[in-house]
């Protein structure tokens, strides 16, 4: 039993490791498809975060100087995703694609330019990254059952952009739904002329929310490089940019729904790599393939309106042309 | 030279000129960024892929996979859907392939089993594409998100398949056995010996003959069929096309059928055509540069075949660079592919604003 419990623990544990990129990409998703653009270049703001974060670590030897230049580069990104979907109106779902091409070349060709290896940057000290963090109290509460375990396990002994993830999503909350630009953004995302009506700036708002997104996608991509690992290795975002993508729809683009998918699944996620090779009484050898296509397989049931329905922000993948 | 005779100039043909020429630009810079003579990298690069015959080969290579991927993006396209599932769709269309290559009955004739392992790829791209079109149709979800979902779908199922199902007892890397040699299309410099020429030996098959076969199809079914008028009309306006009596549903379906099916053949040039064997990501990289190939080609057939050209001399070439120069690899050609991308589809209207003050004022 307390085998079990203990497995169960560590599970947890590592579903929230790997869920924190899923939460900050998510969030950024969120601002970007609430204000009405469609952000399919997630995943591509997250590698070039991870790549310039982690090279930027290496070089200056600061895991601050990698973060801050991690979140400068993928708002770089998320400036041109809103300079062709924005300012020039042209395709948001072709704009994106064109961001994670070019962060899965330009992070292949860098590494060789840089460090003269192919994909991968140079490892990082502990000192270049970010460590877990005890938190005060463990020795103490350590002896007491169960609880003492899930404090040492799970609450405890994460770095502080774990912690960051946990406290940005009441604040995206408080943002989007009880502030004047969250109203606004909310507006501009289901009905721009309004607005635009209202004397705001629609792309002014739009761009805003890019930002917002570019700042919270390089958070998650200097996690992947400088917190969770410690180093930056060829496309190392492995579809977590998609995934969150995935996580925004199954949350409904509502934070806290948001964050539950991310949960559920970076606990998925966990599990089918404990369960990799196990073989369980009745059902035999795990499928691993299976769990792993379970996120992608609930998004696809959910956007088929099965399990409830999934309505995007109404003007979202419409760019917004005034009328003269 | 009217107005609108004007503006169609510039938007057929100035546009679309001044937007790769931006994105070669760019390359240009990135090269320049990382310390590398962008003139001579271009000399490689070109002398690479066209400059003597086993080059030349691995280009045509290279560009058939992007024949199929581009024109199965640029399907979608005149339906006015983006197929961004093409990864998924090849990978798979080779899963068909492999199916009917190594349950075949090995004795029948070539003439028949290869037309079958065609159609194996064919109909599964085509069914891999069949459910998100069924709920973009019918359902109302976004086939951009459900595509997306669909290749990462596609990924599991074929580790699936080749770590449980396809992989041979005692076989360490998960892969199929090979097929039997009567599936193989034969190798172009075989062909040409058979003949009596001697050209150098490269992975060049006759899938080339499959891409340009189906690229005349695709020209023929899209302006000279009733259903490729009616996929147009669609794409161009769903009210129009309802009120002609289409039903855009329908033409969802199909388009997205079709769409799968043409990206289902990556594998007849890479598995029949080269590799003789089903192995992981096979299809890696050409359903996304399919998307490239099809911006830069207008979604013609014409168009994609110069541009599948294009983007087979950068990848043979891009493997030349990375043997010649230090500096730089063969992901300069997935550079370029997002470059492109951004700026002849993202992008596009760059310079219109700018060409139509100067070319086609406004009279007044």
């Amino acid at each position: 039993m307390n085998d079990l419990l203990f497995n169960l623990i560590l599970t947890l544990d590592a579903s929230f490791r790997v869920c924190i990129p899923l939460i900050f990409a998510s969030m950024a998703g969120l601002f970007a498809e609430r204000s009405g653009v469609v952000d399919i270049g997630l995943e591509g703001k997250l590698l070039m975060s991870a790549f310039i974060a982690a090279s930027a670590a290496s070089v200056f030897g600061s895991p601050w100087i990698g973060l801050v230049a991690g979140m400068f580069a993928s708002c770089v990104f998320a400036m041109i995703h809103g300079f062709a979907s924005i300012t020039y109106k042209g395709n948001q779902i072709v704009s994106g694609v064109a961001i994670n091409i070019l962060a899965s070349g330009l992070t292949m060709i860098l590494t060789l330019a840089w460090f003269k290896k192919g994909g991968i940057t140079p490892t990082l000290q502990a000192d270049e990254r970010f460590l877990s963090i005890t938190l005060p109290g463990v020795d103490i509460i350590d002896h007491i059952p169960i609880i003492g375990v899930i404090y040492r396990e799970l609450i405890s002994g994460h770095n502080i952009l774990v912690y960051l993830a946990f406290a940005v999503v009441p604040l995206v909350w408080w943002v989007v739904y009880r502030t004047r630009f969250g109203l606004r953004l909310r507006a501009v995302g289901e009905n721009p002329k309004a607005v635009d009506t209202a004397g705001l700036s629609v792309e002014g708002l739009r761009y805003k929310a890019l930002l917002i997104g570019g700042i919270l996608c390089g958070i998650g991509g200097a996690y992947i490089a400088i917190a969770h690992n410690a180093q930056f290795t060829k496309e190392m975002t492995a579809g977590q940019g998609f995934i969150a993508l995935a996580a925004l729809i199954f949350g409904k683009w509502h934070p806290y729904k948001v964050l539950a998918a991310c949960f559920l699944f970076g606990f998925l996620d966990a599990l089918a790599l404990r369960l990799q090779g196990v073989v369980l009484p009745v059902i035999g050898e795990v499928p691993v393939q299976l769990i792993e296509a379970i996120p992608y397989l609930l998004t696809v049931i959910l956007l088929a309106g099965f399990i409830g329905k999934a309505i995007p922000p109404k003007a979202s993948a419409q760019p917004y042309i005034k009328e003269l | 030279m009217t107005r609108d005779r004007r503006l169609a100039w510039i938007n057929g043909l100035l546009l679309p000129l001044f937007n790769v020429l931006t994105a070669f630009l760019a390359t240009a810079v990135v090269f320049l960024f990382i310390g590398v003579d962008p003139i001579e990298a271009t000399k490689i690069l070109i002398y690479g892929a066209l400059g003597y015959d086993e080059g030349l080969g691995y280009t045509l290579y290279y560009a058939t996979n992007f024949v199929f991927t581009g024109l199965a993006v640029a399907v979608a396209f005149h339906a006015g859907l983006f197929n961004i599932g093409g990864e998924g769709q090849a990978y798979v269309g080779g899963l068909g392939i492999a199916l009917v290559a190594l349950y075949i009955d090995p004795t029948l004739s070539a003439w028949l089993v290869i037309p079958l392992a065609i159609s194996g790829g064919l109909l599964f791209g085509a069914l891999w594409a069949i459910i998100p079109a069924y709920l973009q149709a019918y359902r109302g979800s976004h086939i951009v998100i459900t595509t997306i979902m669909f290749n990462f779908l596609a990924s599991a199922l074929m580790v699936y398949m080749l770590v449980h199902v396809l992989r041979e007892v005692g076989q360490m890397s998960p892969e199929s056995r090979n097929f039997p040699e009567v599936v193989w299309l034969p190798f172009v410099h075989d062909v040409f010996a058979r003949f009596g020429y001697n050209i150098a030996k490269s992975p060049l098959n006759l899938s080339i003959l499959v891409a340009l076969f189906f690229s005349l199809l695709v020209w023929f079914f899209l302006w000279h069929t009733r259903w490729g008028f009616a996929i147009r009309a669609t794409g161009k306006s769903n009210d129009a096309a309802v009120y002609s009596g289409i039903n855009p549903k329908k033409i969802i379906v199909v388009t997205m059928c079709i769409s799968g099916a043409l990206a289902g053949l990556v594998g007849v040039n890479e598995l029949i055509g080269v590799q003789h064997r089903l192995f992981l990501n096979f299809n890696y990289g050409y359903g996304f540069g399919g998307i490239a190939v099809a911006l830069m080609g207008r979604n013609h057939p014409v168009g994609i075949l110069i541009a599948a050209l294009l983007f087979g001399i950068l990848y043979q070439g891009g493997a030349e660079l990375d043997f010649e120069l230090q500096n730089v690899s063969r992901d300069i050609v997935v550079v370029m592919q997002g470059l492109v991308i951004l700026f002849c589809g993202g992008l596009e209207y760059l310079y219109r604003p700018l060409l139509i003050r100067f070319l086609a004022p406004i009279e007044t």
